[in-house]
């Protein structure tokens, strides 16, 4: 079984939407992969089965083997400790610096201190913001503010990482600057990427494997560097 | 975080909340506090009748006086038909002579009138005085009692006795669903207090779970709110209880209808009836609390 498996997938939210029908994918650990689509296509849907968010009406979703599809709402954090999950709008505590945002999740997770601060300095090294741990998230620009939701959402080295049109917010050149990044995590660290985009221009650039969703359908699956952009959209 | 950190973060978090939503958390803890104080008051109350219906129970006695025609025989016979009714505590015979001895002792003049009284001349009663297990039977025994035959009369404290029982039950079960409705309206402002503090922070709560915060680092803040709620709503009927109890009993030196009821002493009872206040408050705060985390939240 590969690391990520989507398995025969409906949602259909509770107002009647179906928001995806029948998917059926599987990645590969170390896999980059965007989901592309038009908006309202179904991306944040299958995305957010991934971590949980939301349970598939029917079908299954096994994520490192285990099918989230059946995880209780109890159980969920013991799923988010071992992926990580990136925003569009950043989702940094407003008011706790950037050391401690990205300290957070080992700090709700019992971490000892002296082990916690060497893997942030280390994290946010790694995401090029070493000089502002003391700053607060309204000190910061947009691309910062998206470097330290990087480093915190790979604070556990997790095997996944899974991003919500994490440029959405962001102006082209630092865009660019954050795709180098998530690139290099992927490259550095092994980890798979998910991520949901609407940025043309990205994933032509990177070519990198590509679902496109169409109305929740997915009407394609390239592999890497075979999507051509004027293939569908 | 270290527990203690953890301890007094979450106390000072749960203040916070209380202030920023004032108006609901202070509806909580007045209501609280209107309950409190209904406790306090049952529980103070059915201490002290408690113990006065026992007293009560145990000198319940019923007299019964024999017709002057009855003799010892038939005496005996009526007390053989008492011994088999099974709600009959105990029974004492007293036949005149004794009742004639007795008032003799009692005073110089009956003693010289009495004397002269013989067997057949003494114009008293023989009398039974029984005692019931049960208050609530008395009136019941009382009337098989006088179907016998030989029975003049039967008295007890009928009327007194009979409302004072029947006002107690009533009143107690009053009080008991008046106490329970206003704990369920306690629980439900407490969780609604609980509900908006939760939507409030739904921002960090979100984040906290995107990011594998544990459930209970998630809802303990929750708990404590609850709890903070309902130790703050004991604080007043608390006070209450110390001083007005001490005050009562002082003002009324320790008896209330003049030697009916003696009350307890307050040092026995004050401090008990308080922490079983700080407890009920403290627990119907985190129950509503834990409710509405587990309804909200969805861990
Ligand atoms: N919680 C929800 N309840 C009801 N309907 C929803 C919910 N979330 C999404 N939908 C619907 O499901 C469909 C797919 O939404 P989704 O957010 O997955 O699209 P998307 O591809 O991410 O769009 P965008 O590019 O605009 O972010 C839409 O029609 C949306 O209205
Ligand atoms: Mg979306």
């Amino acid at each position: 079984m590969e690391l990520i498996e989507v398995k025969n997938c409906y949602k259909v939210y509770k107002n009647g939407v179906t928001a995806l029908a029948d998917i059926n994918v599987s990645i590969k650990k170390g896999d980059f992969v965007f989901v592309i689509g038009s908006t309202a296509s179904g991306k944040s849907s299958l995305i957010k089965l991934l971590y949980r968010e939301e349970k598939p009406t029917k079908g299954s979703v096994f994520v490192g083997g285990i099918n989230v599809a059946k995880l209780r709402n109890r159980k969920v954090y013991k799923l988010r400790r071992k992926i990580g999950i990136v925003f569009q709008d950043f989702k940094l505590l407003p008011k706790l610096t950037v050391y401690e945002n990205v300290a957070f999740p080992l700090e709700s997770m019992g971490v000892k201190k002296r082990e916690i601060k060497p893997r942030v300095l280390k994290a946010l090294e790694r995401v090029g913001l070493k000089e502002k741990i003391h700053s607060f998230p309204n000190q910061l620009s947009g691309g910062e503010c998206q470097r330290v939701c990087i480093a915190r959402a790979i604070i556990n080295n997790p095997k996944v990482l899974i991003c919500d049109e994490p440029t959405g917010n962001l102006d082209p050149k630092t865009s660019k600057e954050i795709m180098k990044l998530i690139d290099y995590i992927n490259k550095e660290m092994h980890t798979t990427i998910i991520m949901a985009t609407h940025d043309k221009d990205i994933v032509n650039r990177m070519k990198k494997r590509v679902l496109l969703i169409d109305h929740g359908i997915l009407k394609g699956d390239f592999a890497k560097g075979s999507y051509k952009e004027n293939e569908a959209i | 975080m270290k527990p203690f950190r953890i301890l007094s973060k979450n106390i000072k978090d749960a203040f916070k909340s209380i202030f920023r939503n004032f108006s609901l958390s202070f509806a909580s803890i007045i209501c609280t506090t209107i309950t409190l104080l209904m406790v306090a008051i049952a529980i103070i109350v059915s201490i002290n009748v408690n113990d006065f219906t026992k007293e009560i129970e145990n000198n319940l006695s019923i007299i019964v006086f024999l017709d002057r025609s009855a003799t010892i025989d038939d005496a005996t016979n009526i007390q053989k038909k008492m011994k088999e009714d099974k709600r009959i505590d105990s029974i004492i015979f007293e036949s005149k002579e004794d009742v004639k001895k007795e008032m003799q002792k009692e005073s110089e003049v009956f003693n010289s009138i009495m004397s002269e009284w013989t067997e057949d001349t003494n114009p008293l009663q023989h009398e039974f005085s029984i005692k019931v297990k049960q208050a609530e039977d008395l009136k019941a025994v009382s009337e098989s009692i006088k179907k016998m035959n030989h029975i003049d009369s039967v008295k007890y404290g009928e009327g007194i006795v009979d409302k004072l029982v029947s006002t107690f039950n009533i009143v107690e079960k009053a009080t008991i669903v008046v106490v329970i409705a206003l704990i369920l309206v306690t629980a439900f402002l407490i969780s609604n207090t609980i509900k908006i503090t939760i939507y409030s922070r739904k921002n960090e709560i979100d984040i906290m779970r995107l990011v594998g915060t544990s459930n209970i680092v998630i809802k303990l803040p929750f708990l404590f709110e609850g709890f903070i709620l309902g130790i703050i709503g004991a604080i007043v009927p608390i006070v209450v209880t110390i001083y007005g109890y001490m005050l009562a009993y002082d003002k009324l030196d320790g008896h209330l209808f003049s030697n009916i009821i003696r009350l307890e002493n307050p040092t026995n009872i004050v401090f008990k009836v308080s922490l079983v206040l700080v407890v009920i408050g403290a627990v119907v705060g985190m129950i509503s609390s834990y409710r509405s985390a587990r309804k909200y939240l969805k861990i």
